[in-house]
């Protein structure tokens, strides 16, 4: 437990010093209080880029950083001294996990001042499930690539799919038929429908597969790698 | 303190230790000396821990290396080259992470940033640290928890010979306060100066060891005398009675500019045993 919160402790203050990380976390933030106030097409849906960047960032963020932050431990071996000084792998990973949410969730609370007070519990919970699961796919991105450019590499077409999937499948019927499949995307139909009521069941049903597999993943990954 | 008895190792096909045998007592200082791939950074690992080995045994502060426990890991630092530091944190902060890892005192940093010779790049980003720098904050990480054992792999290779001796007299010090350390390293300078002993080791196998004063005088067989003329002409005599009336005659007529005893080095005594040399350049 003591270890976590040395992991948490170290990334938060690594937050500011590492600007490729920090870039990811506050992109999507900015610009949506940007886009939010400076257009306003007529007919567009309310909270247009709300909506659209808050899928963006779920799909990139997390996943960034997860993958970043592990592969380049493991790439300078700063890890392997982690390990010697008896910090757990589970620890450290649980540790990163759990700075990266934080962070996520204070971004999504920026990204969230447009909405409605009614709806922000919803929006907040929806954004938050939705991290774990990009943060369980990151961490098995980070776990999986023995260094940064592997995982760069890995990272870019998870990354596009996850984005830019629900973005097109707004305008393309084909697309929206095999992005139903993704989180992200489901994550998008509950943020259109914006409340807990009737009609969300296929959503949560997708969401949580998706979550299933990914956790399944993650697990198999790290039993085969460990943090090697 | 450190046990290692018949190790073998072997990676795909290739043997790189074959049957290493040695037990190192508390408080000594013991070096590994032997040329590049002759399998030194692979036994600092077995020793520690970090790989497995095929057959013998390793035990550590009298425990199997396998079982050693959480509050046994606390008792030995490992310095590798390869293992790194955090780049964009200062020295400060690179030991901070392991204070609260080993439940250390924060004051207790800077004085060990001061014993490494530190103090005035406490605040530096590690990756602004010149390569000496660097391995001195590696030491610092070593001794910040201090451990009973300590593992360097080669730790002052590629230093120049100031920092080098500097870093010499932080081991020695160390030493004084009864720490046991196993260090590896291809200058056999170090490992003289430093060691109390030290084991040869060549393609996986320990061809010699001992303290290096006595393993010295084991291979002083050519016992020659070397003599420098004011001739400009160089001599070498038996080191024996029978150069005696010579060298008094020599002394006599005010012929030697200068006059030793060619005792072997352990790079002598490597190049006798192995056929190799201990370093590419020496
Ligand atoms: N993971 C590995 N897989 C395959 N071979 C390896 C591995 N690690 C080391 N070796 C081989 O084992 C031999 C010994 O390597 P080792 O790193 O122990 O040498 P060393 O004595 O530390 O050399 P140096 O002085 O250059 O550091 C080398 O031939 C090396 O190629
Ligand atoms: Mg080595």
């Amino acid at each position: 437990m003591r270890n976590i919160i040395i992991v948490i402790k170290k990334q938060i203050k690594d937050t500011i010093k590492n600007k490729v990380v920090l870039i990811q976390f506050i992109l999507f933030p900015i610009m949506t209080l940007i886009m939010e106030n400076a257009i306003k097409l007529d007919g567009m849906p309310e909270l247009f880029f709300t909506k659209l960047f808050s899928i963006m960032y779920m799909g990139m963020a997390p996943l960034t950083a997860m993958a970043a932050i592990i592969s380049e431990e493991k790439e300078k071996n700063t890890l392997r001294v982690l390990m010697m000084a008896n910090v757990a792998p589970w620890e450290y990973l649980a540790g990163v996990g759990i700075y990266v949410w934080t962070i996520c969730m204070a971004g999504a609370g920026v990204m969230a001042t447009g909405l409605e007070k009614k709806d922000m519990l919803f929006y907040l919970l929806v954004m938050g499930i939705g991290f774990v699961i990009s943060i369980v796919l990151g961490g098995c991105i980070g776990i999986f690539a023995k260094n940064q450019m592997v995982s760069t590499s890995l990272v870019m077409p998870v990354m596009a799919i996850l984005s830019f999937g629900p973005m097109l499948a707004l305008f393309n019927r084909t697309i929206e038929k095999v992005a139903k499949f993704l989180y992200t995307q489901q994550i998008s139909v509950l943020l259109n429908k914006m409340s807990f009521g009737q009609g969300n069941g296929e959503s949560i049903i997708i969401i949580m597969i998706n979550a299933a597999v990914f956790i399944a993943l993650f697990f198999m990954a790290f039993r085969r790698r460990g943090l090697e | 303190m450190i046990q290692c008895a018949n190790v073998y190792k072997s990676f795909a096909d290739k043997t790189v230790l074959s049957g290493v045998n040695f037990d190192i007592p508390s408080g000594e200082i013991f070096g590994l000396l032997g040329p590049s791939g002759a399998g030194k950074t692979t036994l600092i690992k077995i020793l520690t821990g970090q790989l497995a080995y095929e057959a013998g045994s390793v035990r550590i502060l009298g425990e199997n290396v396998e079982n050693l426990t959480g509050e046994d890991k606390k008792k030995i630092g490992i310095m590798m080259d390869e293992f790194g530091v955090y780049e964009r944190f200062s020295c400060v902060e690179n030991l901070q992470i392991f204070a609260d890892i080993y439940g250390i005192p924060h004051i207790k940093i800077k004085e060990t940033l001061e014993m490494v010779g530190l103090q005035d790049a406490m605040r530096k980003p590690a990756m602004n640290l010149s390569k000496g720098m660097r391995t001195r904050l590696q030491l610092a990480r070593v001794f910040l928890h201090s451990p009973k054992i300590i593992f360097l792999d080669e730790p002052t290779s590629g230093l120049d010979p100031q920092t080098m001796k500097s870093i010499h007299k932080i081991i020695l010090e160390k030493k004084e306060t009864g720490v046991t350390i196993f260090l590896t390293t291809h200058n056999m300078e170090e490992a003289t100066a430093l060691c109390d002993m030290v084991a040869l080791l060549n393609e996986g196998v320990i061809v010699e060891k001992g303290a290096p004063k006595e393993i010295c005088r084991k291979y002083n067989h050519q016992k020659k005398i070397k003599l420098h003329l004011s001739s400009g002409e160089d001599l070498e005599l038996k080191h024996g009675k029978e150069s005696a009336t010579e060298i008094s005659r020599l002394f006599e007529a005010g012929a030697i500019e200068t006059i030793h005893s060619s005792e072997p080095n352990l790079e002598t005594v490597f190049l006798e045993l192995t056929g190799r040399k201990l370093q590419e350049d020496a």
